[in-house]
């Protein structure tokens, strides 16, 4: 048995997310990823904005950080740049870290800033009552999207590739142990490390969408995914509709706070 | 004066070499006018110091940034102008609300909207104060030299750390890129505060828990104590809370923070004020130009004081309270439609009398001595 009352705030408990979300099957794995990583509680800073996925820092015991909407990437910039030896974990959703927060999202990418982000992206504003977001797929309803959305919508994976991000993964919430691997390989990268992790909203995203219940959700995710070494041999017309997932994007790039560290080091006591 | 000490250096430059005098060892900011020279100044100096500078996306994200630096326990500063303060605001909200210490510097211009951004202004004064939504604490200040500039970053980084606020220092593109030969203080005569830690042990302390004050004692992120951090209204262990007595105590606190030193926080310099019957109140720039219509009434023998407040709010309410028993009329010359002398007429309940300019002119001497002679027909 996996020792999350470890990691877990008991006293905080019952969580705020609805029956059936899956933000909690993100955030074990989230805690499995960090156990295997063997980074110790009090080197991690998770840091999240404003939303349902934004609440997970209260429920499990590091240095957290529940920042304001959208700015999470940037108050973890500063704590990143401040004090290097912190392990940064971003927690976000897809209204927070694309909408809003896109600015910062796209930048730190681009910087390559050493941090994990995960982004729980369930196609809508949860937390306020289901509103539209970037992610909410072309035709889906939302309570601001009461005739389907006319907006195509983010690939949050493929912006975080074009931004200049290390390492870009993708999965769902029914593949919970490829999620907690490929945390694990975001946290082990040095620089600006991306998870997706597509995740079940059976209350505002199913429901006006007639999705079902969140099992059929898992079972849509399930049928659906295709790995991506076998989407690389398929063609687009037989990619389209599908979730593409595991390690989409792996690479070696200059880390934003090592090049600073080195800045420091050549210049620090010389005379203006 | 010291002549190996002294120094030219503009308004902006004496505030990035007060900042790293006053320990502060990370700024985010984003090019503005006319506030760029200190973002220009810092991302040199700063790496010499072992300090970090970056330059953010936009002054949401530089906002943001410093107060995650500060959370790490470096002091940490931006700097902007009229439109990226306003950006800023919810930030800012957030800093005071989780009494994370922090200096703003807002080289004002006229506004609103993109307006006068290489013109002097004195508009943000209210911005300054309220900006942010909610009932917040904040404390402002306000040189009107080049050497006040460089004493008042320095305190502001001081009143931060001690009553764990945002602190907004308020320049104008007068005092900003005003050129001046100053004499630097002697490090050791400059006094540097640092925010209270805690001595609890880790299991037993709660971050937001007051002891002799009302000021917690903190802890930096990482340093083995593990705590949330959140805007949302929480309680003593840092927790959100929807308990009304909760909620009650903490906005109160905040704010009573603030205002239970507000006579230590408070400073203002008079002139002439003993033997006079007007009485002139004038900051930041318009503050020189006071000094002088100053120097010409009184050898004109017009009884007439200055009254110059270096911190705007908490406002010296009580200070011009007393100055009204003796001062029959009140002149507040400020490049804004009189933001500060409302406040001057609600303190002292005298007939106050504005000088106003928005045109990106500043206010001349001769333009207020005009006005004392005026009153004093």
């Amino acid at each position: 048995m996996f020792p999350y009352e470890h990691y877990l705030r008991y006293d905080k408990f019952p969580h705020i997310w609805c029956t059936g979300c899956g933000c909690g099957i993100v955030l074990k794995a989230m805690l499995r990823a960090i156990e295997r990583s063997k980074i110790s509680k009090n080197s991690i800073a998770l840091v999240s904005g404003i939303g349902c996925s934004s609440r997970t820092p209260g429920y499990v015991d590091f240095n957290t950080l529940h920042t304001t909407h959208g700015r999470a990437i940037a108050f973890a910039t500063g704590l990143k740049l401040a004090k290097p030896e912190l392990k940064i974990v971003v927690v976000s959703g897809d209204g927070d870290a694309t909408a809003i927060g896109g600015n910062h999202f796209i930048h730190a990418a681009r910087r390559n800033v050493d941090m994990t982000v995960i982004i729980y992206n369930n196609h809508i504003y949860g937390m306020t009552g289901g509103q539209a977001s970037p992610t909410t797929p072309l035709g889906n309803r939302a309570s601001t999207a009461p005739y389907g959305s006319i907006e195509p919508s983010f690939d949050i994976s493929g912006l975080a590739i074009a931004a200049g991000a290390s390492f870009v993964a993708r999965s769902t919430c029914y593949h919970a142990t490829q999620l907690d691997k490929l945390i694990t390989r975001g946290l082990l990268k040095r620089g600006f490390a991306l998870i997706e992790a597509l995740t079940p909203c059976p209350t505002y995203y199913a429901r006006p969408n007639r999705l079902g219940t969140s099992v059929d959700m898992l079972r849509w995710y399930k049928d659906n995914s295709i790995a991506v070494e076998r989407a690389r041999k398929m063609s687009e017309e037989e990619r389209r509709g599908k979730v593409i997932i595991g390690v989409l994007h792996d690479t070696e790039r200059t880390e934003f706070s090592d090049e600073y560290q080195k800045l420091i080091k050549k210049m620090k006591g010389k005379r203006r | 004066m010291r002549e190996k000490n002294a120094e030219l250096m503009t308004g902006n430059e004496a505030c990035a070499e007060a900042a790293i005098v006053a320990g502060m060892r990370f700024f985010a900011g984003y090019p503005i006018t006319p506030s760029s020279e200190i973002a220009e100044v810092l991302a040199g100096r700063l790496p010499r110091e072992g300090g970090v500078f970056i330059q953010m996306e936009d002054e949401i994200g530089s906002m943001a940034a410093i107060i995650g630096a500060s959370l790490a326990g470096v002091k940490s500063m931006t700097a902007t102008s009229g439109p990226g303060f306003s950006l800023m605001q919810e930030n800012i909200g957030y800093a005071s609300m989780a009494e994370v210490p922090c200096v703003v510097v807002n080289v004002q211009r006229g506004g609103p909207s993109t307006g006068l951004p290489t013109l002097p202004s004195q508009a943000d004064v209210m911005q300054a104060r309220w900006g942010t939504h909610g009932d917040h604490p904040v404390i402002v200040v306000a040189p009107s030299t080049v050497r006040e500039t460089y004493d008042w970053t320095i305190k502001a980084f001081n009143y931060a750390e001690q009553y764990r606020v945002p602190v907004i220092l308020l320049l104008d593109e007068i005092v900003a890129h005003i050129s001046e030969k100053i004499a630097l203080p002697p490090r050791e005569e400059i006094e540097i505060i640092e925010r209270q830690r805690t001595t609890e042990p880790p299991e037993k302390y709660l971050p937001y828990r007051c002891y002799e004050s009302d000021i917690p004692p903190t802890a930096d992120f990482g340093s083995g104590y593990r705590f949330n951090v959140t805007g949302l209204s929480h309680d003593e262990s840092g927790f959100p809370t929807n308990n009304p007595m909760k909620i009650d105590a903490l906005y109160r606190r905040l704010n009573r923070k603030i205002e239970q030193h507000r006579n230590e926080i408070i400073a203002y310099k008079k002139n002439f004020l003993d033997q006079a019957d007007f009485c002139i109140v004038a900051y930041g720039s318009s503050a020189r130009s006071a000094r002088r219509a100053l120097q010409e009434a009184r050898s004109q023998g017009v009884k007439v004081g200055l009254f110059q407040p270096y911190v705007l709010w908490p406002f010296p309410y009580e200070v011009l309270e007393n100055i009204a028993q003796q001062c029959t009329h009140f002149i507040v010359p400020e490049m804004n439609l009189g933001q500060i002398a409302h406040e001057v007429a609600c303190a002292t309940k005298r007939r106050v009398i504005k000088i106003n300019r928005v045109d990106g002119g500043l206010i001349t001497p001769s333009e207020i001595f005009e006005r004392i002679k005026n009153v004093s027909v």
